[in-house]
């Protein structure tokens, strides 16, 4: 919202994708701004998470073309988009449960880092100063979402919604390009939702992060999208700013039901 | 009230990733290295040295090369005696063939090359999880041992297929005398230890870590699957075959394909449970267990029930109390005796106050 | 080329009787998710106790030895001492890692592999026993005479055990009501608990099963090779052949059974000479290894999606 949004970086056309006889996204195109937040809706199994999925090289899609800045995307593995500096969440939590908090977030500065085990093993010298040295933008993520506290703590101990925060402080360390975040706020009360809000704000605002977000609450969508697009069954079925969406017929049908 | 952190703070962040951050912990493992290091080669008697600490400390480096591999990387391996088997020959044939190849050399090059093999068998784990591999990994295990047995070439048309090893020496000093061979191993295993404890906490450990927890969100935060897996079978294999390689020049004497058959590799995997999966000490702890137990039983049961119960008596309760340890332990602590050790450190932490 | 289907036929009744093994797995696996590597252990267990009964019967008790009563005697009073131990084996090893992930059931087997093999040994004692079963391993005599092809009688009527065990088993899971049962408590322990199902009953009733699949193969390769320890390292065949056929399919056991005993034979027969022999102690697996690089999920089990 504070952001002016840039050029388009993310351009999805005509995806459709299957799995085995079931079909979950059909035929859906719509285009991510840098800088922006977009928001994708829908009720429950409209395919949502497929789509970030798509966007993330996780699954591929049987049919339909992504352009990411302008450029056709062959196949891409996850890995691949990991260096493309996107990142994202999980509905589910993907934490890796044997680790601490901070190991959990150090891991996101895979990608930044550069020596190799031998050094690793010796650790004196290169190791250590690039340990320290990551160690310390981490801290800075830390300080930014507030859990200082916990971060020693094995994450499989820690409470869901603070797990759910840690899950945004590892896709941060990556210093994302765009963040994918999917359902970033299931499960948290009134206070921990508008934490989370002034979080994702603030990454948009001081980053100048993409963000696309999956999420439920209404009201939380309405007030920090800068675009939304609505999903159900695997179809496109509403794509520009909150206020159109709200009140696009189509929308009220498939989020109340209409009479048939 | 011995064991507190008062008063202990960390000033940089590399205080804080020290490996022991507790002041008291590290003058206990000061303390611990001069016993082992200093005192047991002293005092030891000769018993001790040659049939319960130097095989102590090489079981330990496999289970440190095993729990690489199974503990940090998440993939289970029923193969680690062939690794070391394919360490004790390639020392063998590399000190055999090559003149004036120095000791060091050649433990360095057999780890090299069970770390080769190791990387060979490891490349079905790209497209193959859990217990589907452990049965690739016996596949390893008999290929291994009987091209060993096949092939006269690597224990020199020996006519039994058994070698002796050569003797060990070191810059002209021949290392003999089991209190020699103790600290030579002692040496060897403690640098690698630290090398792996450094590997485990670093960028590398958390990658296997990573793999292992949750292999598709490790692949979306950027790590390469196929290098991480790989790169774990290698070292893991390196450890072992160093440790096969000590097993045969500083324990035992002698080569054979057979000696490192499955049992020994349910052995290791056994000091890895007992011991603690993810965990450095866990691995000296198992180790230790494992090749004291039987001492223990053969003591313990004449003592007990005399002669009353037969030769296979002895042996069969060990394989049904090795067993049922194994089942006990995943049972009641399946992260094994480090854990417990862990456990009783923060007890004595609060030591005398209850909580 | 007679000497060809000679070693055919013979590796694959060898296959069947690896699928014997097998079957005992798939049985456990089926129904509780539970890898039991202590399989060969028990068919070994099984094999033991059988002939130690024939034993102790005529010696303890004055029965007459080898009669038909003391055969069938001891039958039983192995099949419930294999019952006795899979419901031990359930209580005491498997209810407390209910919520384990497989790994650690899986290794919790291979400790009870090592309790099982010491017990054996303990309660019967380690020597080498013959298991007769009144069938002698001697060609037919018109396949020999009129065709030249040796098939061992012995080998004949283990395939037809094998056959008719199988037979019975699929007939057990598809027309009885345990054997729905069964099927549903495989599928979703939940759900299956949900629609009043005894999941302990159930339990039991397929560790009975497999005891009685292991003692009917137990007794088979007892008589093949003797009983003795070796036993254990051949049913470690059973998994090359799991790993081809499938860990939850009763007609991929004998499909993979067959598979792994042919190709085993045939190996050795062909190839062995020119490497110096021994293949089949590794051949096995290295088939399994190959398998699974194209298809990672076995030949009948299912394709494996990972939700995120």
């Amino acid at each position: 919202m504070a952001r002016q949004s840039g050029d388009v970086i993310v351009d999805l056309r005509n995806i459709s994708l299957r799995f085995g006889g079931v079909k979950a996204l059909t035929d859906i195109s719509f285009d991510v701004r840098e800088h922006e937040i977009r928001s994708i809706i829908g009720p429950n199994g409209a395919g949502k998470s497929s789509m970030l999925n798509v966007i993330n090289g996780v699954y591929h899609p049987q049919e339909g073309q992504i352009h990411f800045r302008g450029q056709l995307r062959r196949r891409m593995e996850p890995h691949h988009a990991a260096e493309q500096g996107i990142a994202r969440t999980f509905q589910n939590i993907a934490l890796f449960k044997g680790m601490t908090v901070l190991d959990n977030i150090m891991t996101g500065r895979a990608l930044k880092m550069r020596c190799n085990f031998l050094q690793h093993a010796f650790y004196w010298g290169a190791a250590q100063r690039e340990e320290t040295a990551h160690r310390l933008k981490v801290e800075e993520i830390i300080e930014f979402l507030e859990i200082q506290s916990i971060r020693k703590t094995p994450v499989g101990r820690l409470p869901y919604g603070l797990q759910k925060r840690v899950e945004l402080a590892r896709a941060l360390a990556a210093e994302p390009h765009i963040l994918l975040l999917d359902e970033p706020m299931a499960g948290m009360n009134v206070e921990e939702k508008q934490d989370m809000c002034r979080f994702i704000l603030d990454v948009n605002d001081h980053y100048g992060t993409t963000i696309v977000l999956i999420e439920h609450d209404m009201g939380v969508v309405m007030d920090i999208s800068d675009r939304v697009v609505v999903l159900d069954y695997g179809r496109k079925i509403g794509d520009g700013l909150p206020d159109e969406v709200k009140n696009d017929p189509d929308v009220i049908r498939a989020y109340l039901g209409g009479a048939h | 009230m011995l064991y507190r952190e008062a008063g202990q703070f960390k000033s940089s962040y590399a205080e804080d990733g020290r490996i022991f951050p507790i002041r008291q912990d590290r003058i206990g493992f000061a303390l611990l290295m001069l016993a082992f290091g200093v005192a047991v080669p002293l005092l030891a008697n000769e018993y001790w040295l040659k049939a319960i600490l130097t095989p102590v400390l090489i079981f330990s480096l496999a289970a440190i090369g095993l729990n690489i591999l199974t503990g940090y990387a998440g993939q289970l391996s029923l193969g680690s005696a062939a690794f070391m088997a394919v360490g004790a020959f390639a020392a063998y044939n590399f000190i055999l063939r090559v003149d004036g190849m120095p000791f060091l050399l050649a433990l360095a090059l057999a780890g090299l090359a069970a770390a080769l093999v190791g990387v060979l068998f490891g490349l079905p784990s790209l497209r193959i999880k859990g217990f589907y591999l452990a049965v690739a990994t016996l596949a390893a295990q008999f290929f291994i041992v009987w091209v060993l047995v096949k092939f006269p070439w690597f224990s020199n048309h020996s006519s039994s297929g058994v070698v002796t090893a050569q003797e060990v020496s070191i810059l002209g000093y021949a290392f003999v005398s089991p209190e020699a061979k103790y600290l030579l191993t002692f040496a060897v295993v403690a640098v690698l230890a630290l090398a792996a404890k450094n590997l485990v906490r670093s960028a590398t450990g958390r990658a296997w870590m990573a793999v292992r927890d949750m292999d598709v969100a490790a692949q979306v935060i950027g790590f390469r699957l196929m290098r991480t897996k790989l790169l774990a079978f290698a070292v893991s294999s390196f450890y072992c075959g160093v440790a096969g390689a000590l097993y045969a020049y500083t324990y035992i004497g002698t080569v054979e394909p057979e000696g490192f058959n499955l049992d020994l590799s349910f052995k290791i995997l056994f000091m890895i449970i007992i011991g603690g999966v993810g965990s450095i000490l866990g691995a000296f702890l198992g180790a230790a267990f494992i090749v004291l137990l039987p001492i223990l039983l053969d003591n313990l049961v004449p003592a007990l029930f005399g002669d009353a119960l037969g030769a296979g008596f002895a042996s069969n309760l060990q394989l049904i109390i090795f067993g049922g340890l194994i089942i006990f332990f995943l049972i009641v602590e399946p992260h094994g005796l480090a854990r417990l050790w862990q456990i009783a450190k923060e007890k004595l932490r609060l030591w005398p106050f209850p909580h | 080329m007679q000497f060809f289907i000679e070693v055919l036929i013979g590796g694959l009744l060898s296959g069947v009787m690896y699928a014997l093994v097998a079957l005992g797995f798939v049985l456990i696996y089926k129904a509780s998710g539970v890898f039991n590597f202590a399989q060969g252990a028990m068919v070994f267990f099984a094999a033991l106790s059988f002939v130690g009964f024939q034993e102790v019967l005529p010696a303890r008790f004055g029965m007459e030895a080898g009669s038909a009563a003391v055969f069938w005697l001891s039958f039983l009073l192995a099949f419930a001492t294999m019952v006795v131990l899979g419901i031990a084996t359930e209580r005491i090893v498997l209810r407390p890692l209910v919520n384990q992930p497989p790994i650690t059931l899986f290794m919790a087997t291979i400790g009870l592999t090592y309790v099982v093999e010491g017990l054996a040994q303990m309660a019967w004692g380690a020597n080498v026993r013959g298991l007769d079963l009144g069938i002698v391993d001697e060609p037919i005599a018109w396949l020999m005479d009129d065709y030249g092809i040796g098939v061992s009688k012995f080998d004949l009527f283990a395939a037809g055990a094998a056959a008719s065990l199988v037979a019975l088993l699929a007939a057990l899971f598809q027309y009885t009501k345990v054997g729905r049962a069964l099927r549903a408590v495989a599928d979703d322990h939940q759900a299956a608990l949900s629609i009043g199902i005894p999941l302990q009953t159930i339990w039991r009733v397929v560790w009975a099963v497999a005891g009685f699949v292991a003692l009917v193969a137990g007794m088979i390769w007892g008589a093949r090779n003797g009983v003795q320890f070796a036993l254990t390292f051949t049913a470690l065949k059973a998994l090359p052949v799991l790993i081809l056929g499938g860990f939850t399919s009763v007609p991929g056991a004998i499909v993979g059974g067959l598979i792994i005993g042919a190709s085993e034979k045939l190996a050795e027969v062909y190839v062995g000479p020119l490497v110096g022999g021994g293949i089949e102690g590794w051949f096995p697996y290295m088939l399994a290894l190959a398998f699974l690089l194209v298809r990672p999920e076995g030949l009948f089990g299912e394709r494996h999606i990972d939700r995120v």
